[in-house]
């Protein structure tokens, strides 16, 4: 049943942005990835899903907010049909702290989609990167960090609208990138902003 | 569906459409096989991969045609919706104009389609050059953006009217009442398609072999006046040569086929002018070798309303 309504959601992405998929230097396959995209929109997470072979899809876990995903129908598609990982926005003392959560999400088989922004933009900029993308990369230096720039999904469902409309879309995979030894959190942060926005050009 | 297999003038022209795409087939491989050492691979790659296109769009297009009414209407509306999202993508609206757009794609272009389907020809011709013409500035304007407000309403009244009302004439075919021809509209629909997709081809296939002057170099540079001449010409003789699949006389026959390869030319051209002004060569890449759902249609748009007027004014 999940299977049937993850093959409905994906049908029903295709058919409002397309199937349109660059790879720049990246080449799917079974290793431990995270793919770390611009955000402007809900659909996103399902549309770099999506962009992945099927066989990938399955131990690939998107990251989402809890305060929105946790409820209701929402619920059953984040967490039951694409195994998300739920974190809070605003941690309080006594939960677990995000990238433990992360990390623990990540297991030794699962690969991650985030969102580095930590909130959905307009689409025209990418705000600043906040650090748990690097705090992962650290934690986890054997997993492949790779980029992702989504174009004109904010177009489809802008932040604040609640119908989408259909509009052609795409996502391209950059290189796969790891925090460099003596690499700090800021240059790094920078440097996986940059990959992003160098992907525009494809 | 199974009068129509029995049907021999409709095995006739499938048949013809068969032999067609064996011919193009065998001609792409031959092609392929002579130049695996030259350098121009790309062009030949791109030709064998239009041809291999062509036989998908062509097996779509004749069952919808065999289940009669709905297939051809199911089949031109998903047509609409593709090439509305096309144009849409490469317009650029703003968050103002969602709501406009919601409407445009889920209310107004199922409706028009339904309309076909109902054979409602009185609130089908209206529908969107009256109704929506009014419809889509008003709902921009109560989102209160006043930015390229003009601007905006107009792409988006024009890509309703080429891509979903022009279209929309096409599967319209069916509801004509021509005496003496019921039940066989399937049919004009069948000439109207193949004849501008032929004079496209043929265009084409005539601009590579003599082309020299160029037609409009800096809207399409490949339109030549000799790709024109030849295409138009030719088309309209094999158009000429099913004469006994329509409801007209040998001449009438020859009328509608010029005009529809003169108006296909004429939908390529001014949709390229919009693609240039864009900047950029195909809507989308929807089908393998020829671009986007609007690169291959563009000439459909204009020739299917003047076809439909032509015959329901001098036909029934």
């Amino acid at each position: 049943m999940r299977k049937i309504v993850a093959k409905g959601v994906v049908g029903i992405a295709r058919l409002l942005a397309g199937g349109n998929v660059r790879r720049v230097g990246f080449t799917p396959d079974e290793r431990q990835r995270i793919y770390f995209a611009n955000h402007a929109s809900h659909l996103d997470f399902v549309l770099v899903w999506a962009a992945l072979p099927p066989r990938l899809r399955a131990m690939t876990r998107p990251v989402a907010a809890k305060d929105y995903w946790d409820h209701g129908f929402r619920r059953y598609l984040g967490v039951k049909v694409f195994n998300a990982v739920l974190i809070e926005r605003t941690p309080t003392s006594e939960s677990p702290s995000p990238i433990d959560i992360l990390l623990d999400g990540l297991g030794d088989r699962h690969s991650l989609i985030i969102f580095p922004e930590g909130t959905r933009g307009d689409g025209s900029t990418i705000a600043p990167f906040k650090s748990g993308l690097y705090r992962l990369g650290k934690a986890r230096p054997d997993v492949e960090l790779i980029p992702a720039y989504i174009n004109n999904v904010n177009r489809i469902l802008p932040k604040g609208e609640f119908v989408p409309v259909p509009m052609l879309a795409s996502v391209s995979f950059g290189e796969p990138m790891h925090v460099g030894d003596d690499e700090d959190k800021s240059a790094f942060l920078a440097r996986a902003r940059n990959a992003i926005l160098e992907l525009r050009q494809w | 569906m199974v009068n129509m297999i029995r049907d021999r003038q409709t095995l006739m022209l499938f048949g013809g459409i068969l032999a067609l795409l064996v011919v193009a087939t065998i001609v792409g491989q031959l092609i392929k096989l002579r130049k695996r050492h030259s350098v121009d691979n790309t062009v030949v790659d791109n030709l064998n991969a239009r041809i291999r296109a062509w036989w998908v769009m062509s097996v779509v297009f004749a069952l919808s045609l065999l289940t009669g009414g709905i297939g051809s209407v199911i089949l031109f509306a998903a047509l609409s919706f593709f090439a509305l999202r096309e144009f849409i993508t490469l317009t650029p609206t703003r968050p103002a104009d969602h709501s406009a757009l919601f409407w445009v794609f889920f209310i107004i272009t199922p409706l028009q389609y339904y309309l076909v389907f109902a054979q409602w020809y009185g609130f089908f011709s209206v529908l969107i050059p009256v109704y929506g013409f009014l419809f889509v500035p008003s709902r921009i304007a109560i989102s209160g953006d006043s930015n390229a407000f003009l601007e905006r309403s107009s792409k988006i009244q024009w890509g309703l009217m080429v891509c979903v009302y022009c279209v929309s004439h096409v599967p319209a075919l069916l509801m004509l009442e021509i005496p003496g021809y019921f039940g066989k509209n399937a049919r004009l629909l069948f000439f109207l398609v193949v004849i501008v997709q032929l004079s496209d081809v043929l265009q084409y296939v005539w601009g590579k072999l003599l082309g020299k002057h160029k037609i409009a170099p800096v809207i399409s540079p490949s339109k030549t006046w000799e790709g024109f001449i030849g295409g138009v010409l030719s088309a309209t003789l094999i158009g000429t040569s099913l004469w006994w699949a329509t409801p007209f006389t040998v001449w009438q026959t020859m009328g509608m086929a010029f005009v529809i390869t003169v108006m296909g030319f004429l939908g390529g051209l001014t949709m390229s002018a919009i693609k240039r002004d864009a900047g950029v060569k195909d809507w989308g890449s929807a089908i393998q070798g020829h671009g986007g759902v609007l690169d291959r249609i563009d000439s459909i748009c204009f020739a299917g309303p003047i076809f439909f007027h032509l015959t329901r004014y001098f036909f029934t």
